[in-house]
């Protein structure tokens, strides 16, 4: 016990400590901050940048994390069928996870370039357009092109767990479903989903959390542009933190995102895993 | 992490270790360059951290020039390259914390983001600067502080205007425009021949705060006076962004996007004809083996900006400062191993190699036979010479690089441009930014 307890104080209390406190600082990298009180926080409510990178952090969440969630469902009950090379495809649709982030998203922002999009040249042959896409350079095709890029890498793994999850459902149940006459959108309303929802609240809420903090995909493809439209709070916390050397700052607003990252958590705990009406019964 | 790799590691300091298994780190106080001032400290082991080169022969000569050091003293140094963004905040934990390597090569103004953690290094400056015919007056404004030198200045990575040479004659301009009103007109020009301009506008640290520094700062706009007070919102800075937009409406799509990168490949690629970059672009069509790209090298045409309204050279570069951390334990090696690097035996050469990617710092090197050997790096030779300082016109540190730092004069310029604000919206924004960072 003690080992372990040690363990999370000075890895996950201490630093997540510090960072509170940095927030309530004017630190400086290589200077002492001092008390400040709430005024970080002040700040950045008025800040125009910080509110956008809020923004855009929800919806980058939100959006994002129903996809991956849609997705990846989808992809898990495909992947649950007898199909043939049940085994190599299931290998497969791990590939996104398994590229490391920071390569994935240097092949996205060669694919989202503004002059050598490989997209863009395909739509461009095949006729459908008449000048290469402007992906990163437009705002919203910026946000939009990012959360692509994000869902793509985030639905194998909603998927794989959520297919761990359809494995353990007896087949059993299935069968007498299936005698009473229910329909497969029944059997999937009525045994799939209450079975699959304690899973499904476990990974949607470390996908929400995942996505919710996302680094390195927007630093690498866009570094926070155009305008700041793809600037999330993780990112602008270390623009400010780190590269401006404001230490305070940056940490207030990387703990301007705990109470989201908690209301996160507390939904999915109180919310999804109620296990009453998965078992019948009403709310 | 790019890194010195380990067999380089063992090259440099196998070299090292027999050097001084023969004695010749005895020698040490009767060569030339040290003069005895340096006498380093027994048993000294050097950690460098330095940006990962943009041109091959530069990282080649400075690790040779190392190796050649660590010969001659005996004194292993290690030499670790970074991405060259990713240096400046591992130099600010390295102040934080107190520990890291021993020298840090980084950029702009860090110097000046914590003074009190780096080691006096007058005494290696005013050798260098009394022996080189002195230093240009900016090395000055980044690497002094209170009268006292704290990093000695290695150069900077000069930016010009890379242009194509054709098409510019082509649309009847025999030399580059020296003023602005010509630079627009050329710009005109390129986007007619099917080549236009691309200037970054995306947060791009290098390629997009250079020339949007210098688009405010050639109108007589600045961020803040010399007090340090913030007057980016003005009638000059106004003239200057309306300037940018009719610029702007040159470019070729997608800039507000452009990352540091971006530019070299489209100019490469033949899809634009103009744009600001150091020699790089230059250097990579010089040694491409594209038949191509090695048609455009007599093509490629370099110039420095045109000057505004105010009359005078308002270039922003990518200064690189030479920083020794106090919690170094050699601080004598390290600053043997700076005097070293600059000698001319040393600097000259690794110019050459990376063919004037660095200008430097110090007067005597305008002699360099590289600037001479090649009409076009010859724009690239009075970087130094010509630019203005980071957070021009006030003072250097804290509140200079976290307005860099968060594009705001990037993003100020952009905003006007694309036409999602005002001049004055734009304007306005920025101001209440920089004010953030100013006002402490």
């Amino acid at each position: 016990m003690l080992p372990a307890g040690v363990l999370l104080l000075v890895f996950l209390t201490y630093p997540l400590g510090l960072g509170t406190w940095l927030g309530f600082t004017d630190a400086k990298v290589g200077r002492d901050g001092h008390w400040v009180g709430i005024e970080n926080f002040q700040y950045l409510v008025g800040d125009a940048v910080a509110r956008l990178s809020l923004f855009n952090t929800l919806f980058y969440t939100i959006v994002a994390s129903v996809f991956k969630f849609a997705l990846g469902l989808w992809l898990a009950l495909l992947l649950n069928r007898n199909l043939p090379f049940k085994s190599f495809f299931r290998a497969v649709v791990l590939l996104p996870f398994i590229v490391p982030t920071a390569l994935s998203a240097i092949a996205f922002w060669w694919m989202y370039d503004a002059q050598f999009s490989v997209i863009s040249w395909v739509l461009m042959k095949a006729g459908f357009i008449d000048r290469y896409v402007d992906f990163l350079g437009d705002p919203w095709n910026a946000r939009l092109s990012v959360i692509a890029a994000n869902i793509w890498r985030g639905v194998p793994f909603v998927a794989i767990c959520l297919l761990a999850g359809l494995q353990t459902i007896s087949p059993s149940l299935y069968e007498a479903a299936a005698l009473d006459g229910a329909t497969p959108w029944q059997r999937f309303r009525y045994v799939t989903l209450p079975l699959l929802t304690p899973i499904i609240a476990v990974v949607m809420t470390f996908s929400v959390l995942f996505t919710f903090t996302d680094f390195q995909l927007i630093y690498v493809i866009t570094r926070g542009g155009p305008l700041n439209s793809t600037h999330l709070m993780a990112t602008l916390s270390f623009q400010r933190a780190i590269s401006g050397g404001s230490l305070g700052e940056g940490a207030a607003l990387a703990t301007l995102m705990v109470p989201f990252l908690l209301a996160a958590i507390l939904f999915s705990y109180f919310g999804l895993q109620r296990r009453a009406w998965q078992q019948g019964a009403k709310d | 992490m790019s890194k010195y790799s380990r067999r380089d590691f063992l090259k440099t300091t196998a070299g090292a270790a027999a050097a001084g298994s023969l004695g010749l780190g005895a020698t040490w106080s009767q060569d030339a360059f040290a003069q005895g001032k340096w006498t380093p400290e027994k048993g000294a082991k050097l950690r460098v951290l330095r940006w990962k080169r943009f041109v091959q022969g530069d990282e080649d000569m400075w690790l040779a020039n190392t190796k050649k050091f660590a010969e001659k003293t005996g004194i292993e140094v290690r030499v670790d390259s970074e991405g060259w963004e990713d240096v400046r905040p591992k130099a600010a934990v390295a102040a934080n914390v107190g520990s890291g390597p021993d020298v840090i090569i980084s950029t702009f103004e860090d110097a000046h983001q914590y003074p009190d953690k780096l080691v006096d290094v007058t005494d290696v400056c005013n050798y260098l600067g009394g022996k080189y015919g002195g230093w240009y007056d900016v090395c000055k404004s980044y690497c002094t502080e209170k009268g006292k030198w704290i990093a000695v200045p290695m150069g900077c990575a000069g930016n010009a205007v890379v242009h194509r040479i054709g098409a510019m004659k082509k649309a009847g301009f025999e030399e580059f425009p020296k003023d602005l009103p010509g630079f627009l007109k050329l710009a005109q020009a390129y986007k007619a021949a099917g080549i236009p301009p691309g200037f970054a506008l995306g947060n791009a640290t290098g390629d997009g705060n250079v020339w949007c520094h210098w688009l405010v700062w050639s109108h007589g706009g600045k961020m803040v006076d010399e007090k340090g007070n913030v007057v980016i919102a003005s009638p000059e800075t106004e003239a200057a962004l309306n300037y940018g937009k009719q610029l702007y409406e040159t470019f070729i799509p997608g800039t507000l996007s452009w990352l540091d990168p971006n530019n070299n490949k489209a100019f490469l690629d033949g899809q634009i004809g103009m744009t600001t970059n150091g020699i790089s672009i230059y250097y990579a069509a010089k040694n491409s083996q594209d038949p191509k790209i090695k048609e455009m090298v007599a093509d490629i045409g370099h110039a420095n900006l045109p000057i505004g309204p105010i009359g005078k050279t308002t270039e922003l570069n990518l200064f690189f400062p030479m920083m020794i951390f106090k919690y170094s334990k050699y601080p004598n090696a390290a600053k043997a191993y700076l005097a070293f690097m600059m000698e001319k035996e040393q600097y000259e050469p690794w110019q050459q190699a990376a063919i004037g990617y660095v200008s430097h710092p110090l007067a005597a090197y305008e002699k360099n036979p590289l600037w001479g050997s090649d009409p076009k790096n010859l724009p690239y030779s009075n970087s130094m010479k010509i630019m203005l300082p980071n957070g021009y016109a006030g003072p250097m540190g804290y509140a200079s690089a976290a307005t860099m730092a968060d594009f705001i004069m990037v993003n100020m310029v952009a905003e006007a441009a694309s036409g999602s604000k005002t001049p004055k919206e734009a304007m306005d924004r920025a101001k209440a930014r920089a004010e953030r960072y100013y006002k402490v």
